[in-house]
């Protein structure tokens, strides 16, 4: 008996070692020569087993489940201690190869669309939202297109207002983008739903004017349209362009080619209709001009103005974009300054 | 139009302050650009009269004198004014008072004499601006009076920018009648004044040209004191007009101008020869006009002359010559009606700007010549006197402004304005407006009057209707219209897909001028290429149409560039304007350009000049959107860009653009001071979109194949590009240099080109001998066209 337990002692002895072993590997090469040591055919567990010649046939069963637990238990710590070096040496890895990630991306910057072109894809966006396309007109206009089928004569003194460019007394640089409600009427038969985006010229630069800036016009044609739905798609377009509650006033006002006509003043958004030096004290700040088609020009284009009524509208986008951003001078749209454009990116 | 608040108040009075009148104008219609006080803010100043006059004893150009404010004793006050002088009544500002601008007048020692108070100038007390010297009242004027009160300057005068076709509201008059109607307010008719002449002088009259001028009234005035003064509430109400006072006829034809809106002229009757004649112009007449300007009249011109000259431009302006001056003692009147067409442009061709054009071009009642010279007649006999001859008139009826009658439907009126309003409303208003209106089976008929221009047909009543009923108590409604279908056509991109795409790629848009300079356009433009020329330039540098966007882009950047930007990358989307002005091409292009380094400065990249094929990338980026085919970048030369780095961008046979280096000879013209790339594409050529047609997709591996070519260095990647393409074969899928080489290893004249080859069957593995048959063929070819070996 004392023999036996000698013989179990011997084993437990080897396990401790082991189990020092094990936990004192620091890589898992170490590891292995531990396993090997412990475990291989020349290990200690298997030389342990070797000499067990001399133990008696009854013993042999116990010291054999003694071994076979023992080999079991070095062998799960082996796996256990495996494990936890591997994620070590993940880990340290992953550490080694640690970034500063608060440094700036590698690569292109974006640009920037221009003011005018973000105001105008706005407008754009809204209005063909409601159904309206978007149709285009040449820039170097002939006057008839400009001024006479817009119901605006020869020496109407509407013509003196617009500080035309001319080529010669036929040719001109459009001074609005009217004109392509004229071609498109020409060409297309109501009912009819467009807005004309583009560039028009007047002869005039200081503080407030460039000679050169952008407008878009609105047309739509069809047998039910009054003057109360043109205020009501307009209140709605600068309530949604300007993503407030505005307060909208419609005043009566004159261009030769509607009737009624009108202009649109919003509530000043810059100071809250309180009154400011933009609005001039008012509180109200005038943003576009509306009517109704005038019959005359229907007749031009040969649209029966019994059957069918048109409401039309135009406004600045220079105006509005400088509503909107709060931009406070007019010529910074042109000159192109990146300091200037970069802040609407 | 600009006029007293008070002066309007005689013709119609509401009880509304001036605020409340101001907006009820805007709202409708009449906008107000302005309202300001009549004077300065100012208080104590009184009416004084100058009693004695001493020289200062310590300054050549100070005065002192006393003054009479009708208080317990004289006051002594020291002025600087040239024109103070013993007797004159003037504005006293006594100490205490205080000007405009806070001013407070103290007690005060002026070279060592003592003032108390001071006399005031018109500009001292804000009454006009810039004038020099004492304001000189009248001598009834009560000494002592507060001057606010003598003048009665507790007023406003009120600017009214009026729309061109109310021309019927150029004068107090039709004012007035606006608001009686928007008040409601009864609106006080001026006596209309019948003279009872007091001589038999006439004046002749002959009309040539009654369409132009259908009725001329004229009358004859002798014996008048042409240095009367104008009475001081005349004054006023011309100066609150913004008008200046200039002697009494003139103030009075002014005055009936401003007040029954008829413009007027006085001749001086002594230099007028035989009679009047209102003709058209001939060849090279001449007149001296009243501001001094000699002016060669055109054909198209509407004259007054006499028997041997001209007098004046109708309805524009009169004559130096026959102008009424201090030693005029007979004048003759006239109030005519000019036809606004006879009128309309031709003030603005000889550069002039008059009240009197401003009205006949608008349109000036017909009715109201005989009604102006009697009010005239009746205000210069009571200033200047003399002796009323006859009223001369001569008018053909025919061609008067016919009188329109308009027939008004009520449901025509619903369905403009979008709403119903009662028939006896509509009839009050239109009443009040001054129309005859006659209810009829639809609606109404009516009858326009003289004075309004502007009302000719049915939806001009309706817009009147509109405005009295209040635009903004009109309700917003959303249209009932027929729906639209929408285009959303895949054969065509947006273009703001394109803006996208090179803001992404770090593109700042760009908005320039479409006019520029005719020298900097020359240095850019294609031989041949003729920019089209403005007529009225605003400027030299803004005078020609751009034949290209490069301009203005290059302008923008060399603007970035002087302002510390080194690295800077714009477009532009716009026209471009070609051939003549008769016959002008104006397509929309898009453009870009490039300069500084290929990335803004960063810690993980090293840095490098933007070359040709970063910009490159870009044109084939936005070509590559619409997935346009047949592309071709050639190399051809353009008078603006580098020799050796420049293409010409072709779809199929047609260019469609250019992208390549400035040309550096153009640095110094430009004031460009570094290397720039750029690029032009005709817009619609990259908006055009190829729809996908799905391939099945093959289940089998791709075989990849490289040869590296030896071709002589001369021969492009293009060429070879063009010889491989011309390769037929199903299982070729796709063709990719990926390497160009040439130096050690590598004869001199000859560069090494490395090509992949992508091989794929759809419906089985390839072999060997299938992959080989191709890459043979691909060999043969490229050493057939273009002698290439396949490097060892």
């Amino acid at each position: 008996m004392a023999e036996l337990n000698s013989q179990l002692q011997a084993l437990n002895d080897i396990v401790d070692v082991a189990k020092q072993a094990i936990a004192n590997s620091e890589t898992n090469a170490e590891l292995e020569t531990v396993r090997v040591e412990y475990m291989g055919k020349k290990g200690e567990i298997t030389a342990y087993l070797k000499q067990l010649g001399n133990v008696s046939v009854e013993q042999r069963p116990v010291i054999g489940k003694s071994v076979n637990l023992a080999k079991q238990e070095v062998a799960g710590l082996i796996g256990t201690r495996s494990k936890l070096l591997a994620e070590a040496a993940m880990n340290a890895a992953l550490a080694a190869e640690t970034i500063d990630v608060s440094l700036p991306g590698r690569g292109e910057q974006i640009g920037g669309l221009h003011p005018v072109t973000r105001t105008l894809q706005r407008i754009e966006h809204y209005f063909q939202s409601i159904g309206f396309q978007v149709a285009e007109g040449p820039e170097i206009e002939d006057s008839t297109h400009n001024f006479t089928a817009l119901n605006i004569p020869e020496h109407h003194p509407a013509r003196a207002m617009h500080d035309t460019f001319y080529f010669n007394a036929e040719t001109l640089l459009r001074t609005h983008t009217s004109p392509v409600q004229v071609r498109v009427m020409e060409k297309e038969a109501p009912p009819l739903r467009i807005i004309a985006p583009g560039r028009v010229y007047r002869c005039d630069s200081d503080v407030t004017h460039t000679p050169m800036f952008h407008q878009v016009e609105g047309l739509m044609v069809d047998e039910h349209v009054s003057f109360t739905d043109l205020k009501g798609i307009l209140a709605d377009f600068l309530r949604a362009f300007f993503e407030k509650d505005l307060n909208v006033r419609f005043r009566p006002s004159y261009f030769p080619f509607t009737e009624p006509s009108a202009e649109a003043d919003i509530e000043c958004v810059m100071c809250d209709a309180k009154g400011c030096r933009v609005c001039s004290n008012t509180g109200w700040l005038e943003v576009l001009g509306c009517g109704m088609v005038h019959p005359k020009v229907f007749e031009h284009v040969d649209i029966d103005s019994e059957k069918y009524l048109g409401l039309a509208f135009g406004m600045g986008v220079e105006r509005l974009a400088m509503l909107r951003y709060g931009v406070n001078d007019l010529r910074l749209f042109f000159e192109n300054d990146l300091k200037f454009l970069r802040q609407f990116n | 139009m600009k006029f007293s608040e008070k002066w309007l108040r005689e013709w119609v009075n509401p009880d509304i302050d001036s605020e409340t009148l101001a907006a009820l104008l805007t709202q409708a219609g009449l906008e107000v650009d302005a309202m300001e006080p009549v004077a300065g803010d100012f208080t104590g100043v009184v009416v004084g009269q100058v009693v004695s006059v001493e020289p200062h004893p310590d300054a050549d150009k100070l005065r002192c004198c006393k003054v009479d404010v009708a208080g317990d004793e004289l006051l002594s006050i020291v002025c600087g004014a040239a024109n103070v002088r013993q007797d004159l009544k003037i504005p006293v500002a006594v100490v205490g008072s205080v000007l405009p601008s806070n001013f407070k007048i103290k007690k005060a020692k002026l070279r060592g004499v003592e003032s108390f108070g001071m006399l005031c100038g018109a500009s001292e007390i804000g009454l006009v601006d810039n004038v020099k010297g004492l304001m000189e009242l009248a001598g009834d004027a009560p000494v002592g009076m507060d001057l606010r009160q003598y003048l009665d300057l507790d007023d406003v005068a009120i600017d009214v920018d009026l729309t061109p076709n109310r021309s019927d509201c150029l004068g107090i008059a039709g004012i007035a009648r606006e608001v009686g109607v928007l008040t409601g307010c009864d609106v006080t008719q001026w006596p209309q004044e019948t003279i009872t002449e007091q001589s038999t002088k006439t004046f002749n009259i002959k009309v040539e040209v009654p369409a132009d001028c259908p009725r001329y009234v004229g009358r004859v005035i002798e014996n008048i004191n042409v240095k009367a003064i104008t009475p001081l509430w005349m004054q006023e109400k011309l100066r609150r007009s913004g008008v200046r006072s200039l002697g009494a006829v003139v103030d009075v034809t002014n005055y009936v101008m401003l007040e029954l809106g008829q413009p007027m002229h006085a001749f001086d009757l002594d230099k007028l020869n035989g009679g009047i004649t209102v003709r058209s112009a001939k060849e090279n007449e001449k007149l001296t006009l009243l501001d001094g300007q000699e002016v060669t009249v055109t054909d198209n011109t509407l004259l007054i002359t006499d028997d041997s000259s001209v007098l004046a431009l109708a309805g524009i302006m009169g004559g130096e010559a026959s102008s009424v001056t201090d030693d005029t003692n007979n004048i003759f009147l006239e109030a005519a009606h000019f036809v606004p067409l006879a009128i309309a442009g031709r003030a603005r061709a000889y550069g002039l700007y008059t009240d009197s054009s401003h009205r006949f071009e608008r349109g000036v009642d017909p009715e109201l010549p005989r009604v102006a010279i009697e009010r005239a007649t009746a205000l210069l006999l009571d200033i200047v006197g003399g002796d009323a001859g006859p009223i001369t008139e001569a008018v053909s009826a025919s061609d008067l402004p016919e009188t329109h009658i308009i027939n008004l439907r009520a449901a025509r009126i619903k369905r403009v304005l979008g709403i119903t309003i009662e028939a006896e409303q509509v009839a009050d208003w239109l009443t009040r407006l001054g129309l005859t209106v006659v209810a009829n089976a639809e609606g109404w008929q009516v009858t326009i009057p003289s004075f309004r221009f502007d009302l000719a047909i049915e939806v001009d009543l309706i817009e009147e209707l509109g405005r009295l009923y209040g635009y903004d108590k009109l309700p917003e409604t959303r249209p009932q219209g027929t729906v639209l279908t929408t285009d959303i056509s895949e054969h065509r991109l947006a273009t703001h897909r394109l803006q996208s795409l090179l803001v992404d790629r770090g593109y700042q848009e760009a908005i320039t001028y479409s006019f520029g300079d005719p020298t900097v356009q020359q240095h850019l433009a294609v031989e041949g290429e003729q920019a089209i020329a403005l007529a009225n330039p605003i400027s030299a540098d803004l005078s020609v149409m751009r034949t290209s966007l490069w301009p203005g882009l290059i302008q923008a950047l060399v603007y970035n560039l002087n302002r510390q930007h080194d690295r800077v990358r714009l477009f532009e989307v716009g026209r471009s304007f070609k051939g003549t002005q008769d016959n002008v091409e104006q397509h929309r292009q898009i453009a870009g350009i490039v300069c500084g380094s290929r990335y803004a400065e960063q810690w993980a990249e090293k840095q490098r000049p933007v070359d040709f094929f970063d910009i490159k990338a870009d044109v084939e980026a936005l070509l590559d959107l619409g997935g346009t085919a047949g592309i071709r970048f050639v190399s051809e030369q353009h008078p603006a860009l580098h020799p050796g780095q420049s293409a010409r961008i072709y779809q199929g046979d047609t260019a469609i653009g250019w992208v390549g280096a400035v040309h550096p000879r153009l640095n110094k013209p430009l004031e460009l001071n570094s290397k720039a790339y750029v690029f032009e594409l005709t817009l619609a050529s990259v908006l055009t979109a190829t729809v996908p047609s799905f391939e099945p997709l093959s289940k089998f591996p791709a075989i990849r194949r490289d040869l590296a070519l030896l071709v002589k260095t001369t021969v492009t990647a293009g060429e070879i590009e063009h010889c491989l393409n011309g390769v037929r074969s199903d299982i070729l899928k796709s063709i990719q240099l990926f390497d160009v080489y040439s130096g050690a290893g590598i004869e001199p004249d000859k560069k090494s080109i490395a090509v992949a080859f992508q091989l794929q069957h759809s419906e089985r593995t390839l072999t060997d001998e299938e992959v080989d048959a191709v890459i043979e063929t691909v060999t043969e070819t490229l050493n057939q066209q273009v002698g290439a070996t396949i490097r060892a």
